[in-house]
């Protein structure tokens, strides 16, 4: 193997139910690659060392920050970005009739985690206390937040 | 920021992982579920000339329940085995730990032997693996060997790990008495200032494990003793704090992260025995 071969690979994903192929250096990030590869800005960026949520997506279902992932482990996955969640979404509807956000930033990273908890059906408490847990917002408090979550899970969290 | 460039691989077995750490003259980086990694690649801490990602290597996530052991592979990720049926065998402190590791958008990443070959003195998992006096399957050149908990940490992210050779799976013993993991963090998902890992068997013997309060997690002797013997919490607890020295940093003084460590071990013991009682 050249170093050439081992520095750039060819990442073949299903994005948001389409098939894509991306060619990337190894070293970029899976959020790097589905921003300025693909061009779904959807997934925003804040601190690049996994603390914020903001860059959350879904890999096979699953919430994982897109920051901490190089774009070739996106190889054979599917990955889900907020460009995906309809505005009917019970999560987005929650989130809009509640004013869950301010600035926006961390909204998208929130949402998918959100809808990725509402295709479990966990209980409203866990979303608030485990799921949110996994997200930093600068503007709203939570309180919000947390008002759309009850509302979307049903009237158990607190 | 973003990581520095290097070399990636994605071998499908040991053997090929082996290989390719064996030819490698530079440094190389095990990437397993990279949720410590990534983020010291990113701030460039970490600078390796090859990263050799384990994501290929299905034989790495099984998880086995023997007579005597639960061994868990080292790929397998935090919430696989939070969510494994037969977690609960070696106890609930140990899916409590499980559950204490970061946020569930980490753990649906992160894996117990990157957990476990990352060593961070603050992390949950290897202080489990020392009170339960577990061990670490590592493969290398050789061929397969196997390290006590008690010999593989080794100090801050340091382990008897060689660099030619991986952790392949971790072996937690079965455990039938109560135990419970307790830590304080500044906010939920946060590394801990302290915790502890506190398992009472039927004979009333104690197993207490601490972690973010020394180089490496720690047993405390002494508090162990002191169980044996029926002190009371309050006794264990001091014992606890009396023996740890940890060092400032900008988180907390070594005092106050000495007598958390204290305090927790009083609750958990508290909390054993009133359940056990009840139980």
């Amino acid at each position: 193997m050249t170093d050439a071969a081992t520095r750039s690979r060819i990442v073949r994903l299903t994005l948001n139910g389409v098939l894509v192929e991306v060619e990337a250096e190894v070293r970029t990030l899976a959020s790097d690659a589905i921003r300025h590869s693909v061009g779904l800005t959807g997934t925003h960026v804040g601190c690049e060392q996994g603390s914020c949520g903001a860059c959350t997506v879904l890999v096979d279902g699953l919430p994982v920050r897109s920051c901490l992932l190089l774009a070739p482990q996106l190889d054979g996955t599917e990955v889900e970005t907020i460009e995906s969640v309809a505005p009917e979404h019970p999560v987005v509807r929650a989130m809009h009739e509640h004013h869950g956000l301010q600035c926006g930033y961390c909204t998208a990273g929130i949402v998918m985690s959100l809808v990725a908890a509402a295709r479990r059906q966990l209980p409203p408490a866990e979303v608030v206390e485990d799921v949110l847990g996994g997200h930093l917002c600068r503007c709203t408090g939570y309180v919000n937040i947390r008002a759309a979550i009850r509302d979307a899970f049903g009237n158990g969290g607190t | 920021m973003k990581p520095a460039p290097f070399v990636y691989i994605d071998p499908v077995s040991v053997k090929e992982v082996l290989a390719a750490l064996g030819a490698q003259d530079g440094e190389a980086a095990v990437l397993a579920g990279g949720q410590s990694l990534v983020p010291l690649l990113n701030l460039r801490l970490a600078r390796p000339s090859l990263v050799v990602d384990l994501r290929r290597v299905t034989e790495l996530r099984d998880v086995t329940l023997s007579h005597t052991h639960l061994v868990v592979g080292a790929m397998v990720t935090t919430a696989q085995l939070a969510a494994h049926p037969q977690v609960g065998a070696c106890g609930a402190g140990l899916r409590e730990a499980l559950l204490h590791i970061g946020h569930p958008q980490i753990r649906n990443r992160g894996t117990v032997g990157g957990s476990i070959a990352h060593a961070d003195p603050a992390a949950e998992l290897p202080a489990v693996l020392v009170a339960l006096d577990g061990w670490v399957e590592l493969a290398g050149p050789p061929g397969r060997r196997e390290v006590a908990a008690a010999d593989f940490f080794t100090g801050p992210f340091d382990t008897a790990r060689r660099p030619d050779e991986i952790v392949t799976a971790v072996a937690f013993p079965r455990f039938t008495g109560s135990s419970t993991t307790i830590e304080l963090a500044p906010r939920h998902g946060d590394f801990a200032l302290a915790g502890a890992f506190v398992a009472l068997d039927a004979d009333g013997d104690a197993r207490i494990a601490l972690f973010g309060v020394a180089e490496r997690p720690v047993r405390a002797g002494e508090a162990e003793r002191l169980v044996r013997a029926c002190g009371t919490a309050s006794e264990v607890g001091e014992a606890v704090t009396a023996a740890l020295s940890p060092a400032d940093d900008v988180h907390a003084s070594g005092r106050y992260r000495a007598h958390v460590a204290g305090v927790l071990v009083r609750r958990a013991l508290d909390t054993l025995r009133t359940t056990g009682a009840a139980a």
